[in-house]
């Protein structure tokens, strides 16, 4: 059998390589080089489409297992796999790269060479974080990913790029070599325990930890999370990192690396300290709701539409959070269903945005107004997005959204319904945003003739306005995959949780 | 082959003939006779490599006093390392800046010569007189530019400082005699161990003043003034020799004294040694923020990274042990790289070496930059380089002590140190383009080819340690 998951980030990165060696100094060669990156991003598209295909629905076990050993002396492995829980994550960001690369083309004109290779390197980085079954080999990923990162938002970001980019950099890891302290923490109890260090994820899933030692580790761990989610309040670095980012950047910020915290809390977290998870979960909830009606106040009142979108996504992002921290099965499947449509509806906006913003070189929305005669194709194509992101029935965001307030009402019907405050307020935000932007006389002459989307636009947004659909009319052709291992994990939580309440 | 008892001299008497034949070759040559003395540095570093590797797992011991165990040869791997790298990066500065060139290297080779020395020696008068020949060598070193007031400074107040700190070495070294009768490491140690002296207070006070010789050495906090002077006033090429070289050394012949002859003792060191560790680190970095100048800036770094790995001296188990050892191999190529760019990019009338000089280097030299950027997230502890293994194994072996506030003042102060190694890259790349530097219109060859060698080194060590991670676990094996 090939290795699909090896594949899946060793391509992007040996395509990065491969650009490297292309000499570009007087940008003769951009032309070739967007061509050549977009095809390397559609090879590692297509594995982890041959990943879903192959993919056992029945089986929660961790599937295209590959394991050979790294650094013997510590027991560190390369160890990656795939369950129902990583499999979807892993094609959400095969599938958003290619788009970005394609956003870039339009708005990124210098250093078209080091642009493309940062953004292959972030993705087989990020790819490795979701497939990582080994703690090692998921901090490297992890901490490795930051690094294209802050080069995409630092060299090719807007007016405070440097600022946010630092921002993003230094936030991100504050909170991750804390969790880097509970990873070597873990594996020195497992050796007391046993006597051989080990980072494997699977056995560290065994190990019985003391209550005490738990909550400094689920700490640890979930402050690394809440930053990345990033969860109020923790979510000071989004705002800046989003609206200074290049398009492409923001909608692989949005699309994905967000994605990377909520599935930390899913993969980590819970799983390995599931008392600890149960004592902080309220206090989570809490956080994470008071994100989703900060997040959707805050963003009502921008006059910058990148930023209402940045915003927004703190508001969406609550919403997983709260379904994870119900453990229940319809919780953590809304949840994972959220982590996929914010992924895909965000990512379009922000690539809706950067379109506008590309033609008028301005992203507030006082500027705009009446675009809908300009421009009415890009029109439905925002109305599409902007629907799934409020999360209408029959797209995207409603089968996440309905799902996760289902389990929080399960497991604690206040959340839920303060909640449920907050999926109004995101009508109300987006459809303001939509009506002053789109509706209403042309103020500015400017707007008068901008030109509707181009076709290049067009194979970047299709697929997200088809995926929106898609994901809203046939909901099971994605909560199929990921059932049986949602199941194994909210059994292995709650499991844990009574056999150690029992036990004490 | 080496069956007599000179065997653990072998790789030292290599560059210490290496020194002599360049020294001759400098006596000797005609007036305007250009030398390739810098290729005979090299053979004898090579020779010293070789031997060590032949010495392997062979514990040689001469005189008694001089011990090729596994410990002092990776030590002394690390040293030839980095004459290797320093020789090559000197080449195009000494041509360029016109430094006594056969003075220079000789001096180099000597310094390396104590380094060596120092990194296998079993005796406490060994290591002083060791500490000497090194010491005079990098003193001399720091002034090599008598025309710039700067480093004739610098190394006036080296000299000064560094006289002092030998002092209390010396004094150390005396009382440890007064107590034990001895200034063998291994004597030393089971003689104290037999007579419980752990309540005479004078034992005390000779680990105190030994430690504080140690602690002049390797810059840690409070005694690292001398420090970022002393490195911004000496050739860039030469800040990266010591601080390398110089920090290797010193950490090797600090570990072997305090954790094996003094290792009955540590409850009472441990504690010291920790709060050195912490001031060292937290000083560093953030003091390291402040700096506008390049080489001040690697120079608390260089104080920041002595401090973890003190970290490691403090764990004193066998991964703390073993830490050091990769530590010290990942941060010495990593640090010489980092100083060998901003030697490569200076010029003969100007350094070249503030921040802001490097405004756009991505521009004007984009291998270079990308070469210095792999330096710097190396230095910060970014995956997946040298410098992240280096930092995961020193933790580790703290966490596995049990000292987690160490290791969460290290992580910590690591994120800061981060911020200014960014910012370099910063000026480097994100910058808009201010006052171009005024690179050379060349960057010589064999320097690039020094660097080059560095990155593949760091990116190794990044990806696949396990050799090195081996080779340092069976370094400590056979002593402690």
């Amino acid at each position: 059998m090939m290795p699909l998951l090896s594949l899946s980030w060793l391509v992007p990165l040996a395509g990065a390589l491969m650009l490297l060696l292309i000499g570009n100094a007087d940008g003769r060669r951009d032309g070739l080089i967007r061509w050549l990156s977009l095809g390397v991003a559609l090879a590692p598209f297509a594995v982890t489409l041959a990943l879903w295909a192959g993919f056992d629905a029945t089986s929660a076990e961790f599937q295209f297992v590959e394991r050979y050993p790294w650094i013997p002396a510590f027991g560190i492995h390369y160890f990656v796999g795939v369950d129902g829980i990583s499999l979807l994550l892993v094609v959400l960001t095969g599938f958003l790269t290619p788009i970005a690369l394609l956003s870039s083309w339009g708005s990124i004109d210098r250093k078209v060479k080091e642009f493309s290779v940062f953004m292959l390197a972030l993705e087989a980085a990020m790819i490795g974080v979701f497939v990582s079954l080994d703690l090692f080999l998921f901090y490297v990923f992890w901490d490795a990913m930051l690094v294209p990162m802050y080069f995409l938002i630092g060299i090719w970001g807007y007016d405070q790029r440097i600022y946010a980019a630092i921002k993003f950099m230094l936030y991100t890891m504050a909170g991750s070599v804390l969790m880097l302290i509970a990873i070597l923490g873990l594996a020195y109890l497992y050796s007391a325990a046993t006597g051989t260090y080990t980072f494997d994820l699977l056995k560290l899933y065994t190990l019985d930890i003391a209550p005490q030692t738990q909550m400094w580790f689920f700490l640890a761990f979930t402050v690394a999370f809440a930053i990345k989610v990033p969860l109020f309040p923790f979510h000071t670095w989004l705002p800046d990192a989003h609206v200074e980012a290049p398009t492409a950047g923001s909608v692989i910020l949005a699309g994905v690396l967000l994605k990377m915290g909520t599935y930390g809390l899913l993969r980590f977290s819970f799983p390995l300290f599931p008392q600890a998870a149960a004592y902080f979960a309220p206090w989570l909830a809490l956080l994470a709701v008071i994100g989703i009606i900060y997040g959707a106040l805050v963003a009502m009142v921008q006059p910058d539409m990148k930023k209402l979108v940045a915003y927004s996504s703190v508001s969406h992002l609550g919403f997983v959070v709260l379904g994870i921290c119900a453990m229940n099965v319809q919780g953590v499947q809304g949840a994972i269903y959220q982590m996929l449509a914010h992924g895909v509806s965000t990512g379009g906006l922000f690539l809706l945005v950067g379109t506008l913003s590309d033609r008028r070189h301005t992203r507030l929305i006082g500027e705009f107004g009446g675009l809908k005669d300009v421009m009415p194709r890009f029109t439905a194509a925002f109305t599409i997005i902007t629907l799934a992101s409020i999360g209408l029935p029959g797209l995207n965001g409603f089968v996440g959204e309905f799902l996760i307030m289902l389990g929080a009402f399960r497991w604690d019907p206040r959340f839920a319904s303060a909640a449920g405050l907050g999926v109004i307020l995101s009508a109300v935000y987006m459809l303001w945003m939509f009506q002053r932007v789109f509706y209403g006389p042309v103020t500015h002459e400017e707007n008068a003739t901008l030109p509707d989307l181009r076709p290049r636009e067009w194979a970047g947004v299709l697929p997200l306005c088809a995926m929106a659909l898609v994901m809203g009319i046939f909901p099971t052709l994605f909560l199929k995959p990921m059932e049986a291992s949602v199941d194994a994990l909210v059994q292995r939580v709650r499991a844990t949780q009574t056999l150690q309440a029992n036990t004490r | 082959m080496f069956d007599s008892s000179l065997d653990a001299v072998v790789p030292m008497l290599c560059v210490a003939l290496a020194a002599l034949a360049v020294t001759g070759a400098e006596a000797f040559r005609a007036h305007d006779e250009n030398m390739p003395v810098g290729g005979l540095g090299i053979v004898g570093l090579t020779g010293a490599a070789v031997s060590s590797v032949l010495l392997w797992n062979r514990n040689a011991t001469s005189f008694g006093v001089i011990v090729a165990d596994n410990f002092g040869l990776f030590v002394t791997v690390v040293l030839v390392i980095v004459g290797v790298l320093t020789i090559m990066f000197s080449s195009p500065v000494v041509r360029r800046d016109g430094l006594p060139k056969g003075e220079y290297y000789a001096l180099v080779l000597f310094a390396l010569v104590g380094m060596i020395m120092m990194a296998t020696a079993n005796d406490l008068l060994v290591v002083f007189i060791a500490l000497e020949i090194l010491s005079l060598a990098v003193y001399v070193l720091t002034g090599i530019r008598r025309d710039d007031p700067r480093a004739t400074e610098a190394a006036f107040k080296y000299f000064l400082l560094g006289a002092f700190s030998s002092a209390f070495f010396l004094y150390g070294i005396a009382f440890t005699y007064g107590l034990s009768g001895s200034t063998r490491l291994d004597r030393i140690g089971v003689y104290l161990a037999a007579q419980s002296m752990s309540d005479n207070p004078l034992i005390l006070v000779a680990i105190g003043l030994l430690l504080v010789g140690f602690a002049f050495k390797i810059s840690a906090v409070p005694f690292h003034m001398w420090t970022p002077d002393a490195y911004q006033g000496a050739p860039a090429v030469v800040t990266g020799f010591m601080s390398t070289g110089v920090k290797a050394a010193a950490f090797a012949a600090f570990t072997r004294v305090f954790l094996s002859a003094l290792e009955p003792f540590s409850a009472d060191w441990a504690p010291i040694v920790w709060l050195l560790a912490a001031a060292t680190m937290i000083l560093g970095t953030v003091v390291g923020v402040a700096q506008t100048n390049l080489k001040r800036m690697l120079a608390y770094s260089s104080i920041a990274h002595g401090g973890y790995l003190l970290v490691g001296l403090v764990a004193a188990n066998q991964v703390g042990k073993a830490a050091i050892l990769f530590y010290l191999l990942a941060y010495a190529v990593t640090n010489l790289a980092a100083f060998g760019v901003i030697a490569l990019l200076g010029a003969r009338d100007d350094a070249n070496d503030e921040l802001r000089d490097y405004t756009g280097l991505w521009h004007t030299r984009p291998a270079v930059a990308a070469l210095m950027t792999v330096c710097l997230l190396s230095l910060g502890g970014l995956p997946p380089t040298a410098g992240f293994i280096g930092k995961w194994y020193v933790f580790s072996a703290a966490v596995s002590a049990g000292y987690y506030g160490l290791a969460i003042i290290g992580v910590l102060t690591s994120v800061v140190s981060v911020f200014f190694y960014l910012r370099v890259v910063v000026m480097m790349y994100m910058a808009d383009r201010g006052p171009a530097l005024a690179v050379p219109a060349r960057v010589s060859g064999v320097g690039m080819a020094a660097l080059v060698a560095s990155i593949v080194v760091i990116f190794y060590l990044g990806i696949l340690p396990t050799l090195a991670l081996d080779l340092a676990a069976a370094s400590i094996a056979t002593i402690f």
